[in-house]
């Protein structure tokens, strides 16, 4: 099964909309209450992070039987060193971002905790693709 | 605790999403940073914080946290009310500051009949 959602870049009163479907479709689906928490940090999370870094993405999900694979695919600045931003702590965001709560540099931090597999890929003024897994059992 | 019970015992004032004052509550959380809520607190806590935009009720949603406490006399924005009415998670506010809010609610959960802690 695969879903597939738009996000805008800059738009703050949708940011957790494309999360939020996904959350209510893993309710439907019966999936294990403990991994739908997980998993919905993670997406919210990368779903920000387009919102406040980026122009605009796309979200993917693909759902196994095992499995659920979530790609968060942007066009934007990019992420020039990705183990730095990984380090908690260490935020880009606007002044603007930060006086709205964002920007603790948590975000990141946040999807790895959540998910059993993460492969960020990013080319500085192109795009930055963050493809996450978590599995039902374990 | 029922979310009314806490509006009770401290005062707060209602502003949206009354059908889900009977939430229970089964501890607190409270930061001003959405990213530390969205990666600590948990399932039927209540949130105090100072930050009433919208973003607040996608978290409080996402999170499942029974209520939201505005602190300093803060009021939820005006489609933050209405995330929270169609939600069912109540935003309460009061003129405490979250030092004030936090001290209260923390006692109250810890001892809902009200004496004192240990
Ligand atoms: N999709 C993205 N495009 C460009 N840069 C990004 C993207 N995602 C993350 N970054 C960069 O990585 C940094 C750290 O991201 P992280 O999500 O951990 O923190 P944040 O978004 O700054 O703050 P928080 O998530 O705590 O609100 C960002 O400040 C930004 O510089
Ligand atoms: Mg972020």
């Amino acid at each position: 099964m695969e879903f597939t959602y738009h996000i805008e870049g800059g738009d703050f009163s949708r940011a957790g909309a494309a999360s939020s479907e996904v959350k209510k479709i893993l309710k439907q689906l019966n999936i294990d209450l403990a991994v739908i928490k997980r998993v919905v940090v993670a997406l919210y999370e990368a779903e920000v992070n387009v919102v406040a870094h980026a122009h605009e993405g796309i979200m993917k999900i693909t759902l196994a039987p095992d499995s659920i694979e979530a790609v968060i695919a942007d066009k934007g600045p990019g992420i020039p060193d990705i183990a730095l931003a990984m380090q908690e702590g260490y935020s880009t965001a606007s002044p603007r971002v930060r006086e709205m709560g964002f920007g603790a540099g948590m975000g990141l931090p946040n999807i790895k905790k959540n998910c059993d597999r993460l492969e960020i890929e990013s080319t500085v003024n192109a795009g930055t693709t963050v493809k996450m897994t978590t599995f039902f059992t374990g | 605790m029922q979310v009314k019970e806490i509006m009770q015992a401290l005062s707060l004032t209602p502003c949206s999403g009354h059908q889900g004052l009977d939430r229970e509550i089964t501890g607190g959380y409270v930061s001003d940073l959405l990213s530390d809520v969205m990666g600590h607190a948990r399932e039927g806590e209540a949130w105090i914080t100072l930050q009433a935009h919208k973003n607040i009720m996608a978290i409080a949603s996402l999170k499942e946290l029974a209520a939201i406490i505005l602190v300093k006399g803060r009021r939820p924005d005006e489609d933050t009310a209405s995330a929270s009415d169609s939600e069912g998670i109540p935003i309460l506010s009061t003129p405490l500051d979250a030092f004030e809010t936090s001290g209260k609610l923390y006692q109250l959960l810890a001892s809902p009949s009200g004496e004192s802690l240990p």
